[in-house]
């Protein structure tokens, strides 16, 4: 008899064509058939997605948000990455 | 995805090596993003005490919504047309859905799933009183959704603000559905309310049964509230007992005069200075004697869970045995 629990899930939808697949939530399944079948009744009832992705939680790699200031504070000071930097004249200042 | 938060506090709760952040940097920089309004997420630092307020309260939020299917599933096959049994089928099902957004919430905290379930069966973690009521009529039904819906719309709004990420997206979701909970309760209420003399008794009867119970679901008054300090501070709570419970009762009373139903309290009346309704006073002896156990069904409802889980087991160990089955076979290019 196997008395573990079912693995975790997460759950990431698409609410319509042309947008990204989106975090929702996350659910225990046996296994991937049962998992996207779990995601549509527990995620979509009322026509929230188009398409579901499911990825077994463990396989997700997160940063750590220890690291959160080596990891992106070396962007705070690079404001010539940003169109609002460069001040043109004002005959071209729309470009 | 985040079950090893609660390693990583563990860990960080011993000494720290040369050079580490020491806890009191870490609790500075939690007190700072409450104070800002920014939200925690689950792999943040966050202190034990926030960790364990919320997993108490979101577990016990995530047992009233599994808990809370039973009083109305006891109506689903009686359902007076096939209209209202996919309704109510429908809001039941939604109810199971909340109970799922919440332990996931939950266990993003790092608590497993089985754990909180046992809680529930052991009887250490508790869920809402209300639901410790009998439904002994159709009108129950709708008066549910009506006045128990709408009270938990109340309480779970504010919670759509709360300082805990996965919390408050999970009562955004929870919240954009109950909506039609409360709705097509008071539509089930005006359906029989224009029917015959012994329908709107029923309705009266149920309102009368149910009034009060649902008062109390917001809990004690704010002088006797025990745990509300440290949640308010930690952006858990933004709106007290006491003004949560006078909003419901200003937004009902008039739902009520439109339905042609009075509410069983002789001491009800509108206070034109404060632009309020005062009410009675509640039975608090009655709601810590529910809370406790001894409510009408806390038992039936508890064996109900009980029985469900262990008469499930072993379909959750066959699907598992299954699983690895299908892997072992994948994996042996069979
Ligand atoms: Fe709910
Ligand atoms: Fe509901």
């Amino acid at each position: 008899m196997d008395r573990r629990e079912w693995p975790l899930w997460e759950v990431f939808i698409r609410s319509r064509n042309g947008l990204d697949h989106k975090h929702c939530g996350s659910l225990h399944a046996p296994d991937a058939r049962l998992a996207l079948q779990s995601a549509r009744d527990v995620y979509t009832r009322r026509q929230e997605g188009t398409s579901i992705w499911v990825v077994r939680a463990e396989h997700i790699v997160a940063s750590d948000p220890d690291a959160k200031a080596e990891l992106f504070d070396p962007a705070a000071d690079k404001i010539y990455r940003h169109p609002t930097f460069y001040v043109l004249p004002d005959d071209v200042n729309h470009m | 995805m985040y079950t090893q938060a609660m390693d990583i506090a563990a860990a960080r709760g011993e000494d720290p090596a040369p050079g580490q952040v020491t806890d009191a940097g870490y609790q500075a920089e939690f007190d700072a993003k409450i104070d800002r309004g920014d939200f925690i997420e689950p792999k943040d630092w966050m202190p034990e005490a926030y960790r364990r307020t919320l997993v108490r309260q979101i577990s016990q939020h995530a047992h009233s919504e599994i808990v809370g299917m039973l009083p109305e599933g006891n109506w689903i096959g009686r359902a007076p047309t096939l209209e209202r049994k996919a309704i109510l089928l429908a809001k039941v099902q939604d109810e199971g859905g909340h109970g799922l957004y919440l332990y996931a919430a939950a266990e993003t905290l790092g608590v497993s799933r089985d754990t909180l379930v046992e809680a529930l069966h052991a009887g250490r973690a508790k869920y809402s009183s209300i639901f410790n009521y009998p439904t002994l009529t159709w009108a129950d039904v709708g008066v549910i959704g009506w006045l128990v819906d709408g009270a938990a719309i109340m309480n779970q709004i504010p919670l759509c603000r709360c300082s805990y990420g996965p919390y408050a997206r999970a009562m955004i979701r929870v919240c954009r559905e109950e909506s039609f909970h409360q709705r097509q309760g008071y539509d089930l209420l005006l359906a029989m309310m224009s029917g015959t003399a012994a329908q709107r008794d029923m309705v009266q009867d149920a309102v009368n049964r149910w009034w009060w119970p649902a008062l109390m679901m917001f809990g004690p008054h704010d002088a006797q509230s025990l745990n509300s300090g440290d949640s308010t501070r930690w952006g858990i709570k933004r709106i007290t007992n006491d003004e949560l419970r006078q909003k419901f009762v200003d937004a009902t009373i008039p739902q009520a005069k439109l339905l042609g139903v009075t509410v069983p309290d002789p001491d009800l009346r509108w206070n034109e200075a404060r632009g309020a309704h005062d009410v009675g006073a509640i039975d608090w002896d009655e709601f810590w004697s529910v809370v406790n156990g001894n409510g009408p069904c806390n038992q039936e409802r508890l064996a109900a869970r009980i029985r469900a889980w262990e008469e499930g087991a072993w379909v959750r160990e066959a699907a598992m045995a299954h699983a690895a089955k299908s892997e072992a076979r994948a994996a042996g290019g069979r």
